[in-house]
């Protein structure tokens, strides 16, 4: 478990500029380890560099300065390129522009067919991404005519039939619809869980990236807070400061705790922060209204 | 007033079955994709044999029990047709007015003749029967089987150095986006009859630069796919052709066997009768 999946070394990036202006630094001399198996989210705002980073590591960017190391390979080799993007899956925001076929199983098919797999083992692990995403039963179905979380799921799973170690999601609900992103972290969490895969994930929703293990925010291509969900999302002030806002929950406890209420301050989900919040009253003997606490704590 | 042309826009669109796929699990679907393009070669050679009645009646027999066989709805064939009218009243026309023979009657200027109308009958009925034929082939095969099926029968064209997995692939993205493509330019009607374009109003000139605030925003949209889906492509390890496997392996089976000896035999029976003048 404690292996380094990734390991990103003074990483420096700027994009080919426009005739007559300076190019732009996307990423500034960016240094970053993660654990093999681990679920890491990456937070920023708009231009902090969080998808150029993410397309470091698949070799699909390369270093202009710094290096990238995945699974102990260098992005940079080319003669590495197809293995290196076989252990890294991607999967991006928007799923119309992922699918390429108009049949669900054979588009989950593309990426095994690229790497040369024997018939029968493709056919197999199509079944097998299917049958994770829970997309088995619309096999025959033209993607076009699914929802848009369904059409994500089949891009999935289109990553997943390569059987890569790490998937990284690059804002893979920004498109999406509640549901349809609720059915797209569902899968996420899965792929955690049950496969052990090491999952990262870019993200602007706040929600998302306090189930887990570790939060990255970036700013101006550097990393600005890295540490637990519960660690960054403390410092309220701070995220502000970087253009983020923080859970509603953090946000009613830290308003609460401005006016003086000594409340704890980082609640990830709705369930902890009515806790909280029943505990605190308890303590104070000043229940204003017991009953809506405890509703509070079902709902949502 | 809006509401239903916004309507009648879309529906227009929803008529475009080009590239459609219509999944299912007949012979037909089942055929291989190599004898199916080779059928349909072949179906079109003896539609243009074909002159007399006869034939014309044999070859709709078969194109009528291909579509039995496939399950495919009539109604979706004929919406296919409908772009596709004012291609065969043009050419009915043309045929009526310049085709020189026994006269039926004149107007004016124009004389319709029997020869003529016969032709204009003809090439309607073989404009059809060639476009409800292709259907059959787009309608019964996956756009892969489709391109993979071409890549085949091209193969050897890459002895003389002809890019054909790259040509059918291109070809495989472009069935691919069509649907994707229509959804977009129907969103962008929308969005622009929102603010006030009008789309059914004034003279041909007018309604064609009204089109173009619809074609600009979906160019730009179709290359941000496009560069969209490469980098996906790519990042699914996509290198070109070489080395690449397949989830459905192509065999010839008994009834590719089949269905070819049985086209052969109609193309051979076509060109029999017409000879005969039957």
């Amino acid at each position: 478990m404690s292996d380094i999946a990734i390991k990103i070394d003074g990483l420096t990036y700027f994009y080919p500029a426009d005739e007559g202006t300076a190019p732009v630094d996307v990423l500034r001399g960016l240094t970053l380890e993660l654990e093999s198996g681990s679920f890491t989210a990456v937070l920023g705002h708009n231009g902090s560099g969080k998808s150029t980073l993410a397309r470091h590591l698949n070799a699909l960017l390369l270093p202009k300065g710094g290096s990238v190391y995945v699974f102990g390979m260098d992005t940079r080799m080319e003669e590495l390129v197809l293995e290196i993007r076989r252990r890294v899956g991607m999967v991006f925001q928007n799923p119309d522009n992922q699918i390429v076929s108009n049949v669900v199983e054979e588009d989950v098919a593309f990426a095994p067919e690229n790497l040369g797999v024997p018939s029968p083992e493709i056919r197999e692990r199509v079944d097998e991404a299917l049958k994770m995403v829970g997309m088995y039963e619309f096999r025959n179905h033209a993607p076009h005519l699914l929802s848009g979380g369904q059409r994500q799921r089949i891009a999935i799973a289109g990553v997943l039939a390569m059987r890569p170690k790490c998937v990284v999601f690059d804002e893979p609900t920004a498109m999406l619809d509640p549901r349809g992103r609720e059915e797209v972290m569902g899968i996420i969490y899965k792929l955690r869980r049950e496969y052990g895969s090491t999952v990262i994930l870019i993200t602007h929703h706040m929600e998302e990236a306090a189930r887990a293990d570790r939060v990255i925010v970036m700013d101006s291509g550097l990393v600005a807070m890295d540490g637990s969900p519960r660690e960054v999302f403390s410092n309220v002030e701070e995220l502000s400061a970087l253009g983020l806002d923080v859970p509603e929950e953090t946000r009613l406890l830290y308003e609460l705790r401005r006016e003086g209420l000594n409340v704890p301050l980082c609640a990830l989900d709705a369930r902890e922060c009515a806790g909280a919040l029943a505990k605190y009253f308890k303590k104070t003997g000043d229940i204003p209204s017991g009953s809506r606490t405890e509703r509070n704590a079902d709902g949502k | 007033m809006n509401c239903s042309a916004l309507r009648g826009g879309a529906a227009v669109l929803k008529d475009i079955t080009l590239g459609q796929y219509f999944p299912g699990d007949t012979v037909i679907h089942r055929l291989d994709p190599r004898t199916k393009i080779l059928v349909l070669i072949v179906y079109i050679t003896a539609l243009f044999f074909a002159e007399t009645p006869v034939t014309y009646a044999l070859m709709a027999l078969c194109l009528a029990a291909a579509i039995w066989i496939s399950r495919i709805k009539l109604s979706v064939m004929v919406r296919g047709l409908k772009p596709l009218v004012l291609v065969i009243v043009l050419t009915s026309i043309l045929n009526i007015l310049y085709t020189k023979g026994e006269p039926l009657f004149s107007f004016w200027i124009i004389t319709v003749t029997r020869e003529g109308v016969m032709n204009a009958v003809k090439i309607s009925v073989r404009i059809i029967m060639l476009v409800m034929g292709t259907f059959m082939l787009t309608y019964t095969t996956s756009p892969i089987m489709l391109t993979y099926g071409l890549e085949l029968l091209m193969g050897p064209l890459k002895k003389l150095k002809v890019p054909v997995h790259e040509l059918a692939m291109m070809m495989s993205m472009a069935l691919r986006l069509i649907p994707t493509l229509i959804e977009e330019t129907d969103k962008i009607i929308s969005a622009q009859k929102a603010r006030g374009a009008e789309f059914d109003t004034g003279n041909l000139f007018e309604k064609a630069r009204a089109m173009l605030p619809i074609l600009v925003p979906l160019f730009i949209s179709a290359f941000r796919r496009a560069d969209e889906l490469a980098t996906a492509m790519e990042a699914r390890c996509y290198h070109g052709g070489e080395n690449r496997t397949r989830l459905n392996v192509l065999k010839l089976r008994l009834r590719d066997g089949m269905a070819l000896g049985l086209s052969a035999a109609v193309l051979g029976g076509v060109i029999v009768l017409v000879n005969m003048g039957i």
